[in-house]
């Protein structure tokens, strides 16, 4: 990796792990994981499967919290303080401004998830749970999915100021949860145009429901090897779609 | 080859909302030699940072061309010759100055125990010494800027271009800045500055250019445009009668026991300073009474209008 990519990479790092809000969010995230023991007690059933379930919900809600309201801030905070000025003044290409922002808000992400991820085993054990290979995977998949978020709002932070950029980029985390009710959308539409509008959206918009993947971890069910490295290449295209539309529009931006 | 050439530039935006088409630039064309420092002098609003933003590349120009040593900035190997301190400079409050000055030796892909060596250097050469790892946040206007100019320093430009480096800055502030541009210049290297201070400027410059709405209304060696710009001539004489010397010029005051008379541009002289010689007067002094750049930058601001 080029010295000047690899600085923004950890200028970014840097800028997260020195900001209280990402502390904040990061120490709830724990919290609420780790309360997730109280309602197991007060659940009927199995008491592992409820610590489980709440405990990875209360990780993936902080998680995508954190990425979403970091991502968000990421190049708008740049040029808003005119800080942009002193890195593209240099021999930096605007592509690698944006890859090595990206690269360094994705390691700030898997560090926050790896930390989290760690505390939550470690707590199982405690409660007398075993390593879960699952639940390892499932951290994975939610990586994966943080990565797509990251390049989200990467993508309207380039343009846009960070109220709009959070709107749209939960608007998107929201609508690829749902990317199912799509297909039962569209096989109660009749005219093939508004059909075809549909699918092309199902295709366009990110269908973030491949990622996850408790039900079967916290349940115990097989997954399908097949589907999973669907998912990760998936992942992998649309980050590097939305990276490269990222470039485009910011190639195209003037900083006065 | 210059070190930095410009050549018809001209750069224009549109409002956001009535899409009303606004010209910044007008068709810059200015020159700067190797080795000189160069006074973008203009008034608030003329065009100046709009011009370096477009040398740097941070705005697309609307025509024209520039080139840095033959090479269009517009690629980013014509900006590794560039050293750039923006106006009002923000640099990341949470890091500390070497930290900083790391992360811009980073951005010219330069790395390693030189740099090490370099960053150290730099901090003691801007007189930050002690300061090195306080946090930004921390720091006073005046500190900020001498960080800005060491960053600007990290890759030991040919070329260093200073958007108003002297605003915000006290007396010995401004005195140390100007020390150093001047060093720089022994050094060989090329400055670029912008200011509308003209006190800075005129102490420093080899060459100016006066930019007023958009464009370059005079550029020139500081000291043939204040030569060719003489306003009038002072001829200062004693052992002289009053009366005799008012039939020789009848407009003259008297100052510490010595005459003083006052005579247009284009007035003679000569014919002046004979006639008080064979009137048995004594010459003290002849002095042409020079404009100031201010005077120059008023003028043209005045025929501008």
């Amino acid at each position: 990796m080029k010295a000047s990519v690899k600085g923004i990479v950890i200028n970014t790092f840097r800028e997260s792990a020195r900001n209280k809000m990402f502390y904040l969010l990061v120490f709830f995230g724990i919290l609420f994981a780790l309360s997730s023991k109280v309602v197991s007690f007060l659940t009927l059933g199995d008491a592992m499967k409820v610590l489980k379930d709440t405990g990875l919900a209360a990780i993936n809600f902080f998680c995508v919290l954190i990425a979403i309201f970091t991502g968000i801030n990421l190049v708008f905070k740049e040029i808003e303080k005119k800080t942009v000025f002193n890195i593209l003044s240099k021999p930096v290409s605007r592509d690698e401004f944006i890859v090595g922002k990206f690269l360094g808000l994705a390691l700030t992400m898997l560090t926050a998830l790896g930390a989290m991820s760690a505390i939550f085993f470690v707590f199982v054990a405690l409660s007398g749970g075993g390593f879960d290979w699952g639940i390892l995977l499932y951290f994975c998949m939610l990586g994966l999915e943080l990565l797509v978020i990251v390049a989200i709002s990467l993508l309207f932070s380039s343009f846009t100021t960070p109220i709009l950029s959070f709107i749209f980029t939960v608007s998107l985390y929201l609508i690829g949860h749902v990317m199912w009710t799509f297909n039962e959308f569209k096989a109660l539409l009749r005219v093939p145009a508004w059909k075809a509008l549909i699918q092309v959206l199902y295709y366009l918009l990110p269908n973030l429901d491949k990622f996850n993947i408790k039900n079967e971890v916290v349940l115990g069910t097989a997954l399908n090897p097949w589907t999973m490295l669907f998912s990760i290449l998936y992942a992998l295209a649309y980050i590097a779609a939305l990276l490269a539309l990222t470039v485009l529009i910011f190639r195209k931006r003037e900083f006065q | 080859m210059k070190a930095l050439e410009i050549k018809g530039l001209k750069k224009s935006f549109r409002s956001n909302f009535l899409l009303k088409k606004y010209h910044i630039l007008k068709g810059v064309d200015l020159e700067v030699e190797k080795g000189e420092i160069y006074g973008f002098l203009g008034p608030n609003g003329a065009g100046k940072t709009t011009t370096i933003k477009c040398i740097l590349d941070l705005l697309a120009p609307s025509a024209g061309e520039i080139l840095v040593d033959g090479q269009p900035t517009s690629s980013p190997a014509a900006r590794r010759r560039i050293g750039f301190l923006p106006e009002n400079p923000y640099f990341y409050d949470y890091l500390s100055a070497r930290e900083f000055l790391f992360f811009s030796a980073a951005l010219f892909n330069l790395s390693g125990a030189e740099v090490k060596d370099k960053v150290a250097a730099l901090i003691h050469r801007v007189g930050l010494s002690g300061h090195e790892d306080l946090k930004l946040r921390k720091f006073s206007k005046g500190m900020i800027q001498r960080l800005g100019l060491a960053q600007a320093l990290v890759n030991d430009p040919d070329l260093l271009i200073l958007d108003e480096p002297f605003s915000g800055l006290d007396p010995i502030g401004r005195k140390d800045l100007r020390t150093l541009i001047l060093s720089l210049r022994e050094q060989g290297k090329t400055i670029f500055f912008s200011s509308h201070i003209l006190q800075d400027m005129e102490l420093m410059v080899d060459r100016v250019g006066i930019i007023l709405d958009g464009a370059i209304r005079r550029q020139g060696k500081l000291s043939e445009l204040i030569a060719r710009s003489i306003q009038y001539y002072e001829v200062v004489c004693d052992h002289i009668a009053e009366r005799e010397l008012a039939n020789i010029q009848a407009n003259f005051a008297c100052r510490d026991g010595y005459f003083i008379l006052t005579l247009a541009s284009d007035g003679n002289v000569n014919q002046v300073v004979e006639s008080i010689i064979h009137n048995n007067g004594r010459i003290v002094a002849v002095n042409p009474v020079k404009m100031t750049l201010e005077d120059i930058f008023f003028n043209e601001m005045r025929d501008s209008r």
